[in-house]
Parts: structure tokens; sequence; C-alpha cells
């Protein structure tokens, strides 16, 4: 198994200014490894989707270190926190959010819009991922043409496109029926094997008893790792 | 930190494509907000069109006629004497360096014209009878619409050339030679019909005779009531100055002098105020049309939360997103102005061609009108693009959805 950690958070806190004080995270710590696949597993309110946004730099902690790709998450600028997501992050969320008047292609393509890459190269390197999550038989298809489950294929290609160092996927398949879900799931373990690291949020555990390794959150706090096992 | 992290950045293609994105999917939206900006570019393209095509077609009119044509008459009100020139006064005038010609109208006060002799005296139609030079024709830049012109047999006959209007009053539709009309009681043969005088337009209303069968058929004095004096275009002033003072020495404060060509300029001087009443009412309009891509911009961000925390996610920056939004509110802003332009063309175009005149726009309307339509959409993007930049990722991905 590689060791590097890809993404590490120490004693992460996050509270939410508002009244009463919402403490969404409180001294959260634990690290991915390189080709690692994580389920973070919760009940709602446990502060998975904080946990997710800390992680994909998208908010910052109260207090606590992150690291992402060996980037010190508390030294950098907003622009380079962008930075930092158009490099090294991929992001599948529940509610697809793929762009309606797209095609697949494009969609796929735009995961490195912010790159700088030109549209040939980007789209040469969409039909790639769209292969890989399954979906070349649907390259021109626009989106709203597709089913849940096929549009969830074309955001997680979308995730992959640049060979991200890390993806976080937030309840991938919280929208899609028990059958579509598997096969999503089965994608995602494909993924894996072939070296992508992949964290995923949900609040199913039968979903997260798929995976190799499971962190449980509870209030805000980690209440299992699966990983410890293994040191004992 | 050891490895280096690379910018995220936007190829300047993609931005285009990207500030497409709300165009393309909501295409009424976008036709309708374009569409206010478009009615505020085309009014102003097309008052400024208008009022130029009619500056230059007054031009044209002014260097057709020319500006150097005097009129002398005997002034008229309280305390002012006959109300006449003196008969010497053509004379003297002519006597003047700069002045080229001189022409005299002598109104004949005594008689008046009837198509029959069976019309009951007194209606007249408002037509008036004036004994004329035969250099008249010439000195106002007139033409004949049928018939001829007065020569020296002609002049010295009873016939008699009526003015346009005149025309039209008596049922003379065309000169055939036979035509006659009923003149200071006696039979007149018309031998030509005018076009309308665009300097003189009471001689419209005139039936005209020649000087010398104006006395020798009708009794006149040969009094000038007005003398037409064509002088150097470049001594105008300065022949104004004396002749006064030439055409009537004794009493100078009788004589009145003009230049016909001024009342157009004055009209067209009015023309102008109006324009500038359009425009402004053109500015309001294109206020308007800015104020609704503004809240066009401000709705289309408040929709598009998940759009900006995706772009986020993806890696865009605050920049990123505030530059697709404010481009967006600028193509809306460009479609208008250039369709404005274009409809300001058409109207203008349009209705110069009814007018007769030659369409011109001035080049300044179309690039300003453009500008003005890029500096609305700017000034109505810019603070739903601050919006948008300033939306927290998490805040666009939670709300949306």
């Amino acid at each position: 198994m590689p060791s590097e950690p890809v993404l590490s958070l120490h004693n992460v806190f996050k509270e939410y200014p508002t009244t009463p004080v919402v403490r969404a995270l409180r001294g959260v710590s634990f690290a991915v490894n390189s080709g690692e696949l994580v389920a973070v597993v919760g009940p709602s309110g446990s502060g998975k989707s904080t946990l997710l946004h800390i992680m994909g730099t998208l908010d910052r902690p109260t207090s606590g270190e992150v690291t992402v790709a060996g980037f010190q998450v508390s030294q950098l600028s907003d622009k380079d926190m962008s930075s930092l997501r158009a490099h090294h992050i991929g992001f599948v969320f529940q509610q697809f959010h793929l762009l309606s008047g797209f095609t697949a292609l494009d969609n796929v393509a735009d995961g490195l819009l912010y790159t700088g890459l030109p549209l040939r190269t980007r789209r040469e390197m969409a039909e790639v991922a769209l292969r890989r999550a399954g979906m070349g038989h649907r390259l021109d298809h626009v989106a709203t043409k597709l089913s849940g489950g096929e549009r969830q294929r074309v955001a997680t290609a979308r995730a992959l496109i640049g060979n991200p160092s890390i993806v976080l996927a937030d309840e991938p398949t919280g929208n899609l029926d028990s059958k579509t879900s598997d096969a999503i799931v089965e994608l995602i373990e494909e993924l894996n094997e072939s070296g992508t690291t992949i964290v995923v949020i949900t609040h199913n555990p039968e979903i997260a008893e798929h995976f190799p390794r499971s962190v449980g959150l509870r209030d805000g706090q980690i209440e299992y790792d699966t990983s410890w096992k293994d040191v004992a | 930190m050891a490895a280096t992290l690379q910018p995220s950045s936007l190829h300047p293609r993609d931005l285009g494509r990207t500030a497409t994105v709300g165009l393309r999917t909501r295409k009424l939206r976008t036709a309708l907000s374009a569409l206010g900006i478009m009615i505020g570019i085309a009014a102003m393209v097309g008052v400024l069109g208008l009022s130029e095509s009619s500056k230059s077609e007054l031009l044209a009119q002014l260097d057709r006629l020319g500006t150097n044509l005097l009129t002398v008459e005997a002034g008229t009100g309280i305390g002012i004497g006959t109300g006449e020139l003196p008969e010497e006064a053509a004379g003297m005038i002519a006597q003047i360096g700069p002045v080229e010609t001189t022409t005299v109208v002598s109104a004949v006060d005594d008689a008046d014209v009837y198509r029959t002799d069976y019309i009951p005296e007194g209606q007249t139609g408002g037509i008036s009878v004036q004994a004329v030079d035969l250099t008249l024709l010439d000195t106002l830049a007139g033409s004949v619409a049928d018939g001829q012109w007065f020569d020296a047999a002609t002049g010295a006959y009873p016939t008699t050339v009526l003015g346009s209007v005149a025309a039209e009053r008596l049922g003379v539709t065309e000169v055939t030679g036979t035509e006659q009309v009923w003149l200071g009681n006696q039979w007149f043969t018309v031998i030509g019909i005018l076009e309308e005088f665009e300097l003189a337009p009471d001689l419209d209303r005139a039936a005209m005779v020649g000087l010398r069968a104006a006395t020798d058929y009708l009794g006149d004095d040969g009094v000038p009531t007005r003398i037409l004096v064509r002088v150097d275009p470049d001594q105008v002033d300065a022949v104004m100055g004396v002749m006064a003072a030439t055409a009537n020495p004794e009493n100078p404060e009788e004589v009145e002098v003009a230049r016909p060509t001024d009342a157009l300029e004055a009209k067209e001087a009015a023309d102008d105020a109006l324009t500038a009443l359009f425009l402004g009412l053109g500015a309001v309009a294109l206020l308007v049309g800015g104020v609704g891509i503004a809240n066009v911009m401000v709705i289309s961000v408040l929709e598009r939360r998940a759009e900006i925390g995706l772009r986020r996610a993806l890696g865009a920056t605050k920049r990123h997103i505030a530059s697709q939004f404010l481009g967006e509110a600028l193509l809306l802003s460009g479609i208008g102005g250039i369709g404005g332009v274009l409809a300001g063309v058409a109207v203008t175009t349009a209705y110069a061609r009814i007018r007769g005149w030659s369409a011109l726009v001035p080049p300044i309307a179309i690039g300003g009108g453009i500008a003005a339509a890029l500096v609305i959409g700017v000034v109505a993007g810019l603070y739903p693009a601050i919006r948008a930049a300033r939306m927290s990722p998490t805040e666009a991905l939670r709300t949306a959805g």
C-alpha cells in the first residue's frame, strides 16, 4: 500500500458565528494516503458537509491544520486555494451540478476549465475520462437527456479528468435508486483500483461497508476509523 | 512547502464561452433585456442621423439657392410713410459695387385675378397680382413647371405666369397656350406655371405679369414694393449695412433689408432644439434599458448559485466569476447596442428616402452608440458581478439544492 498522505487534517475545529455558535467540527484529525479509498460516514448534522468543504479547500477551518497535496491551506490565499482546487482536487456532488445546455464531453472538459488548457486538449482528455467512467457511448449527449446514473458518471468523469491528487465525492449515490447506486459504487471502486485517491462522504453505512476504510463522524468528532484496528 | 502551486487560469476564449452560458440557456430573457438597450440606442442614433441628414439637406439647399440673395422692402407699421420704395431705388442699389443683379417686384394693388369674368368680385382666393422684372426667375433660382417664363415680347403683352399655388387655386393645371384668366378686368393668357419658390413663398400665390404689361394694361405706376438683389457672396454683410441708406437716402429707417435664407437657418435651429429633446428621451430609454440589464443580472446571479459554487469548486477565482458575469452583461448590452445602431440607421435611411434626402448617419453616432451601450453594460453588470464573486463557494453549493 502507498503511504504518502495526500490529505491530512490535524485537530481541525470549525465554528459558525451564529447565535448560538454552531461547532460543526471539534478536533478532527485524520490522514488519507495516496491510492486510498475512504468513506466518511455519519448521520445528518454530524459535520460531514463541513468536513468535505474543509478537505476540498472550499472553506477554512476556525483552527487546526489542513494539508492537501503537500500544501498547507492556512498559508494559502483565496486565489491559491482556487489554484489548488483547479489542479489537485476533484469534486463529485449529490446533485451532479452539470451545465444543462452542454454535452457530456463539454461538461467533463469544463473540469479543467480553470487550468488554462486549450479547449481542444481538454476535450481530448474529457473523452478519455468519460471512457474510464463507462460513458464512451454518450459523449455528444446533452446533459439533460441523460439518466440520473449517467449524469453521475459524467460528473465523476469531470472530477477525474485532470488526474487530481484526490477526488471528494459528496453523497454520490444520494439521488440514485439502489441499482444505479450500486453501479456508481462499483465505478468508484474501479477508479480507485486504477490509482485514484477517493474520499466518499455518505450517510449510508451500507455503502461504507464496500470500502476498505471508513471513518465514522458524529457531532463533529471522529467516532471510529477502521484503520485504527489495523494499527491495533 | 516543496512543490509550487500552478495558478488557476482561464483561457481568454474560454472567458468568452463562459460569458455566453447564461445567454444561450435563457434566450428569451436575453432578447428582451437586449431590446431595452436597443431601443435607447436606436432612438439616439436615429435622432442624430435624421438631424444630420436634414442639416445636410439644408446645406445642399442653401448651396443651390445661394445665401447671397437680399430682399429690400418698404417697411410697414405705425409712423412709417407710404410703404413704398422710391422709384429710383433699384437704380441706386445697382450702383453698389458688390451688387450683381437687381430685380424689381411691384405689387399691382388695383388688379385682381379670377378664373373667369363670372366670378364675383372679391373672391380672389388670396391671389395677388405682381409686376415683375424678366430677371426674377434667375434671381430667385426658380424654375418653370410647365410652359415658359416671360421674354421681352411676352413681358410687354397681356400674358401671365402663375405661381404654383395660384395655378392650383385658379384650376389651371397645364399650359395650353390658349388658357386665359380674368386679370384686372381683361383676359390675360397663361404662358407658364412655376415650381415652388423656396426663397419667396408669397410669389407662389401670385399671378405675375411683366412690368411693361402692368404699366400698359393695368395702369401700374411701376413703383417697386420689393427689390431682390444678388450680391457678391463675400460682401453680403457689408452690402446689407449700406442697403437701406442707398435705397431710400431720405428715410433709411423705412427700408427693411432681409436675407431669406436666414429663415431656413432659423427653422433648422428650431429643429436642433427638438433634436436635443429627443436625444434626452433616448438617453432616458437607454438608462431604463441599463436598469433592466442590472435587474436581469442580479436575478441571474441568484438563480445560478449552483453554477457559481461548481465553478469555484472547479478552481475559478473570484475574479474569474466576476469577469464571467461582467462579460455576460457586456454581451447583452453589446448585442443591444449593435441592434440599436442597425435599427437607428434603418430608421434614418427609411425616413430620408421618404423625404427625398440623402441619408447621413454621423460615424460618431454609430461609434458613440455602441460605446454608450458598453458603458451601460459595465455599469449595470458591475454590481451583480461583484455579488457573484463575493458569494462564498460553500454558501453557493449549500443553497443550490
